[in-house]
């Protein structure tokens, strides 16, 4: 397994899991949210293909109440 | 009771932000509501088509099933307004904002607030300038969030940020406008629209904001902590047409030392003595 910091949280997946596989493991599928890697957006249409690596910080965000 | 009659003044005066035209012009916050369901029908009675939402991390292991924002208020029937609340920095706003953009799968229209320390909340217009130049640079749209400063309001403006958006004071402190002379200023120099943002307490407070000539008027808290928010946001919707309608009718000027009856002097059954 390989280790991964998501929204500052250690998260474990397989070696050579892609976002889509991240969503799925965290049951985010589907869901309206956005994805930050490194710094770096992946578009929802690079989730499938975008390979994770060790260390890797990620941010997932939604939409909440806010003025 | 006969429904109340349009005027044909009435008839268009559409509120045009980033090349789109709202009827309204009252935003609205969905913050500190109890639920959902009474954010949605506060915005509902508010009338508003332009709502604000926060960005943050995804409660990650939370139940899959719960409600989201998004279904309350969904991006098809209302104009989602992104905000950077919570940001310090220019770094940290514009980073939410792309965030943002991805989100809502490309929308560009963004409100930008960069604030200065948590106790007051009150801009940071130094970053706020830095970040709504690297904004505009890449294509948002930017309704920027500032202080009742007429030079930055207008440095804002001269950068392409879409309306300019000072507050009446400060954030959730529900004191209404406290410098009407300062957004007067804002208002006589801006090319774009001026929305108060900020500061309103109650009705009148965005009545008097309307008839200063403001554009818009936005708010969150008044509405969501009222002890009626529905009510309260109904409330706000008169209030902002109303306000609306006395700046385009143009008030009456004031005569401090002098009245003035309204009905005839002559005729009276009884004349006075001259």
């Amino acid at each position: 397994m390989i280790q991964l910091s998501v929204n500052g949280k250690v998260q474990s997946v397989e070696p050579g899991a892609d976002v889509a596989r991240l969503l799925q493991v965290l049951d985010l599928s589907g869901k309206r949210v956005a994805v930050e890697r490194n710094g770096e957006i992946v578009p929802r249409s690079l989730y499938i293909g975008t390979r994770l690596a060790e260390g890797d910080a990620l941010e997932i965000v939604v939409a909440v109440g806010g003025g | 009771m006969n429904a109340p009659t349009r005027l044909p003044e009435q008839a268009a005066d559409p509120l045009v932000i980033g090349g789109r035209a709202y009827r309204s012009r009252l935003l609205i916050g969905t913050g500190k509501y109890r639920d959902f369901d009474e954010t949605r029908r506060a915005v509902e009675a508010s009338g508003a088509e332009i709502v604000t939402v926060a960005i943050r991390r995804t409660n990650i292991g939370q139940n899959a099933n719960e409600p989201s924002l998004l279904d309350a208020l969904p991006p098809s029937k209302f104009t989602i307004l992104p905000n950077t609340a919570g940001c310090y920095s220019a770094e940290d706003a514009v980073r939410t904002l792309r965030l943002a953009r991805e989100l809502l799968d490309g929308h560009d229209l963004v409100k930008l607030e960069v604030l200065g320390d948590p106790d007051t909340l009150y801009p940071n217009v130094i970053e706020t300038l830095k970040a709504a130049q690297t904004l505009v640079r890449d294509g948002f749209k930017v309704m920027v969030y500032t202080s009742d400063d007429p030079i930055v309001a207008k440095q804002l403006e001269d950068i392409g940020c879409v309306a300019v958006m000072p507050l009446a004071s400060l954030i959730g402190s529900g004191m209404g406008i406290l410098n009407p002379w300062n957004l007067q200023l804002i208002i006589a120099n801006a090319k774009v629209p001026v929305v108060v943002d900020a500061g309103v307490g109650t009705a009148s407070d965005a009545a008097v904001a309307m008839e200063l000539g403001c554009d818009a008027v936005l708010m969150n808290t008044a509405v969501a902590k009222a002890q009626n928010p529905v009510l309260m946001a109904q409330a706000m919707r008169k209030a902002v047409e109303a306000g609306r309608e006395a700046f385009l009718a143009g008030r009456m000027p004031k005569k401090l030392y002098s009245a003035s009856p309204s009905s005839p002097a002559a005729g009276l059954i009884s004349p006075k003595a001259a």
